[in-house]
């Protein structure tokens, strides 16, 4: 393999498009180079769980051809990516890494998918993720762990830490991910990546399999806040299959993120979401960036939301109540898996459908499932469902409150470093709290990012993030941008994963 | 365990001891060119699973889109049954796990309906019942189960079902009313009035084609006693399966009869699911129901709430045709039926029909009589409605016009009728390709009654000596001679100028 391939792995997904454009490479050269690179190193990171060499190649093939024959494109067109295994894609499987869907090819695409095809990035395969999206960790995949590029023996963070650790590893350079609590900015923080959360509504859901209908939202996951913003021009905007889109222009947030400019900006650091139960040295890099915007002239103001208190146990009824209604389609009856429970004949289909979802789903969606059903009983509704609906309002009002006093709001993304595999697994609530950060944008609805801000004193990426006003996207890009741009100054380039810096790709 | 036919208590009898409440749950499947939530069109037979779609089939991923057009008929049916409207109203899950539900969950309303504190007017032999609305509501259709090689068609016994989906995200809209108390000697017929008039009003609304044989109209029977006297309701059985007007009736008169023997016996009504037998006039034990089914109801996350603003409501209530009560109270002034022509005018689905017959220039008598007899017999012989008859109002008045103009008589207009619903053309050209005009030759006729007379003295005899009456017979044989082609009036008349 030339060196010039490995080049091309190590480019921003911005600079591969101006290579793209001008002729420099092609489309083909490129998706190889990072289809190489998946046959080399993810045998170790089991990052991907379906790798579509001929599809990818197929469709780089087509681009570089109409690019030829004169047709123009947007940004990131010939930019090969990978897509989170939660989004239906024709000709490739879906299983949201559960058993219960093993195998299954969806008949049709997500509309973040077509909109990807219709850009002409080709779709190096599907990654790895928390079965159903469930877990902070990528351990709950039925299909085996995802590693962390940083170091082996720790998680990438979840659920969506195939799609980071893909681009951390520079697998692909850019992905799709999901978040629902945090799947997207989590992974983001703990693999050194920039995932962005858009404002609810700001994405397409249709085609993208359900985990909590009004917290899911699906965005970018990249090395660069630029290339999350040209990802996120091309993936967003109105769509009339999902009721919850917003019809909406989206707001400029290429131009944001080309400017990164804070000054006169004010910031908010979030009380509440810092502190007690934060690694020191994720505290120390998320204060050293504050200081560093305030030194570019934004002006930084503490400000308080209480009710986030109750954030994560809010979380903890709505999200599941969703879930026990949006997995009851998995009963073996249409498509899926089907199990016939042992030592029954003539099973009827009720028995069918237990035996099925038994064996298919994992303990923690059970988990979820059992806590949602129980919430949602009747008798029990008011006291769950229903005061969780309440808190959620308090969250928003909190929010809105906060923005009255500041234009962003940050905060670290999460609360530690990546953590070795297995040790918050028998432990749900130690890897629930991994999420108590990024949670309350998604009862909000609101936009987040997570920043890559350094390393902690064990060597591992930590994650600042911004919070922005609903639909107010284009304010992260702006913040995160210019915070950015101050440290690869002060680092003098990318902080990259050991495993991103391996040249090992065989000749 | 046999089935044991179950005791009875006289109707009568029942009501000197007991008095029903009712509650009627009616539900009407749109007739919107898409489903409910996608762009499938809502045209349920067919090959089975063709007219579907991720979204209808529920497959992972899939999110509803709401069919503003359903919304449109909800609101017009609400503001038809006097309902309040809904400023802002949500979508709510019903979680339970049924094959035939794609999902597991019925996208419908719960507590917030787009249509809720209505009535509407019954009217029956002269009184009038208010039976109040509690709410109608928008939901989807499941699909349909056809449970294979059982005895019962049920799916307790069957080998294996079928699943079509084509009927899945139908929409529906679920009228509910609130309990019904009215005299328990009435209450059998007010429920039946109560579901004709509502399916009136639902085909004068255009929104669906309301058929309750075909599954389009459905009615669940909510029926409880209380002893005379009590104010606290009984426990209520629900019957399902009551695919007619008549259904209606006797469902109601069975389980009053049926709650009547079980209370009378010091029992207690099982809350429950019934079917009902059309044959036997019955019902039978379904799935047992009690308050502890838990459906999980909460608000649809997928769909934004629905706001219609006051400006489409009002615009709509715009659109509302004339309420049928009064409609019908108009007509039968100004056609002059009696009660009872009117009453079989409606109950044979004729109303249109005639109405249109008259506006092509029938008078309203000749119109009902065609309709009511020469039709409703071959659509009755041929099982098909009144209306699904190949042929039209204008044609019916058209024949009309050559009995009146003497050119055919009624029984000639027979063999037209024939000729038109066998696609020969218009009366017209039936007329003309079967040669059925009446036979006007003076000449022709004259010598056909003197034969007539020459053959019958005695009747001529009668007639002469005053028994008027006794023409018929000399009419029969003119007419006979001359095949039907005569105008039986004016042989009448040449008999009587020849013998008196």
């Amino acid at each position: 393999m030339s060196s010039s391939d490995s080049d091309l792995t190590a480019l921003t997904a911005a600079e591969l498009a101006d290579k793209l454009a001008s002729g420099e490479t092609t489309s083909v050269e490129v998706t190889q180079a990072f289809l190489d690179r998946i046959d080399s190193l993810d045998g170790e990171l089991h990052s991907f769980l379906h790798v579509d060499h001929d599809g990818a190649k197929a469709a780089a093939v087509d681009v570089d051809a109409r690019r030829g024959a004169g047709e123009s494109f947007p940004s990131l067109a010939g930019v090969p990516i990978a897509v989170k295994d939660l989004l239906c894609t024709v000709g490739q499987p879906t299983t949201c890494g559960s058993r219960i869907l093993e195998g299954w090819q969806p008949p049709y695409d997500a509309t973040v998918v077509s909109r990807l095809r219709r850009a002409g990035m080709p779709i190096l395969g599907k990654t790895n993720l928390d079965e159903f999206a469930m877990g902070s960790s990528t351990e709950h995949s039925a299909y085996g762990p995802t590693r962390n590029p940083w170091d082996t023996d720790r998680t990438p963070g979840g659920s969506g830490g195939g799609s980071a650790a893909a681009v951390a590893a520079r697998l692909a350079p850019v992905a799709v991910g999901t978040d629902t609590g945090g799947s997207i900015r989590q992974p983001g923080a703990l693999t050194g990546t920039v995932g962005v959360k858009p404002t609810y509504g700001g994405v397409s859901r249709y085609g993208i399999v359900a985990m909590a209908s009004s917290l899911d939202q699906a965005g970018p996951v990249t090395r660069t806040v630029l290339d999350a913003a040209l990802l996120h021009e091309i993936i967003g905007g109105h769509d009339p299959m999902d009721s919850t889109s917003l019809d909406a222009p989206v707001p400029g947030i290429v131009e944001a993120a080309r400017r990164g400019d804070v000054s006169g900006l004010r910031i908010g650091v979030v009380k509440e979401l810092g502190g007690e139960g934060f690694q020191s040295g994720v505290q120390a890099r998320f204060e050293e960036s504050v200081a560093m915007l305030t030194e570019a002239g934004a002006t930084v103001v503490e400000v308080s939301c209480p009710s986030f208190a109750q954030a994560l146990a809010t979380y903890y009824l709505v999200m599941p109540s969703e879930v026990s209604s949006n997995l009851a389609r998995f009963d073996a009856m249409r498509y899926g898996l089907r199990v016939f429970p042992e030592g029954v004949g003539d099973p009827s289909a009720e028995q069918v459908m237990a035996a099925t979802r038994d064996a298919g789903f994992g303990d923690e969606v059970k988990r979820r499932i059992i806590l949602g059903t129980y919430a949602l009983s009747s008798g029990y509704y008011d006291a769950y469902y229903g005061s969780a609906q309440k808190v959620r309002a308090l969250v928003a009002r909190d929010f809105d409150r906060a923005f009255e006093q500041a234009d962003v709001l940050v905060s670290p993304t999460a609360p530690t470093t990546a953590f070795k595999m297995g040790e918050k697994l028998d432990d749900p609530m130690a890897m629930y709290l991994q999420d108590v950060a990024t949670i309350p944008a998604n009862l909000a609805g609101i936009p987040g990012l997570s920043l890559p801000a350094g390393l902690a004193e064990d060597g591992l990426p930590v994650g600042v993030q911004f919070l922005a006003p609903l639909q107010a996207d284009d304010r992260l890009y702006n913040a995160a941008a210019a915070l950015e741009r101050m440290l690869l100054d002060k680092w003098g380039g990318p902080l990259l994963a050991p495993l991103a810096t391996t040249s090992e790709v065989p000749a | 365990m046999t089935m044991t036919a179950p005791a009875l208590v006289d109707f009568d009898e029942a009501l000197t001891r007991y008095e029903p409440v009712m509650g009627l749950e009616v539900h009407v499947e749109l007739n919107t060119a898409t489903k409910m939530f996608c762009g499938c069109p809502a045209v349920f037979g067919g090959e089975p699973n063709t007219n579907v779609c991720p979204v209808c089939l529920g497959l992972p991923g899939a999110l509803p889109v709401v069919n503003e057009k359903a919304v449109e008929s909800a609101i017009r049916i609400g503001l038809a049954l006097n309902c309040e409207i809904a400023e802002w109203c949500r979508f709510a899950r019903k979680n339970y796990f049924y094959p035939d539900m794609p999902k597991n969950f019925q996208t419908s309303q719960y507590d917030e309906p787009i249509a809720f504190d209505g009535w509407m007017d019954v009217e029956l032999d002269g009184e009038t019942y208010r039976v109040e609305i509690e709410r109608a509501h928008m939901e989807e259709d499941t699909g349909k189960s056809s449970h294979m090689g059982g005895a019962t068609g049920r799916i307790h016994g069957a080998d294996y079902s079928l699943l079509d989906y084509n009927r899945a995200g139908i929409p529906l809209i679920e009228i509910v009313t609130r309990p019904i108390f009215v005299p328990g000697d009435k209450a059998p017929a007010v429920a039946r009035a109560y579901v004709q008039q509502l399916r009136d009003l639902i085909l004068a609304l255009d929104v669906s084609d309301a058929r309750m044989d075909q599954g389009s109209l459905r009615a669940d029977v909510n029926l409880s006693l209380r002893p005379v006297g009590v104010s606290t309701l009984g426990t209520r059985t629900e019957t399902k399966n009551v695919n007619s007007f008549r259904s209606v009736e006797r469902a109601v008169r069975y389980e009053i009869s049926r709650h009547a023997a079980i209370l009378d016996d010091g029992g207690l009504i099982l809350q429950e699911t019934r079917h009902f037998h059309e044959d036997t006039g019955t019902t039978s034990s379904g799935r047992e129901k009690s308050d502890a089914d838990d459906y999980r109801y909460f608000p649809e996350p997928d769909l934004a709430p629905v706001a219609p603003s006051r400006e489409w409501v009002e615009s709509l209530r715009a659109t509302l045709p004339e309420p049928p009560g009064e409609r019908r109270r108009r007509l039968q002034g100004e056609w002059g039926f009696s009660d009872l022509e009117m009453r079989d005018t409606v109950g044979a689905g004729a109303l249109d029909l005639v109405a249109a017959t008259i506006a092509s220039g029938a008078p309203a008598a000749a119109a009902r009589k065609w309709w009511l007899s020469e039709l409703a017999r071959r659509a009755n012989e041929q099982g098909v409605d009144l209306a699904a008859l190949p042929i039209t109002p204008a044609d019916v008045a058209a024949i009309q016009k050559l009995v009146e103009a003497g050119s055919i008589n009624d029984k000639l207009a027979r063999q037209v009728f024939d000729g038109v619903l066998a696609g020969e053309g218009t009366p017209d050209e039936v007329v003309q390709k079967r040669g059925l005009a009446v036979v006007s030759d003076e000449g022709a006729l004259s010598s056909a009654v003197d034969r007539a007379i020459e053959a019958n003295p005695d009747v001529a005899d009668k007639i002469r000596a005053g028994k008027v009456a006794a023409a018929g017979a000399l009419i029969g044989a003119v007419m006979k001679e001359m095949r039907g082609q005569a105008d039986a009036g004016r042989v009448r008349e040449l008999i009587i100028s020849k013998l008196t």
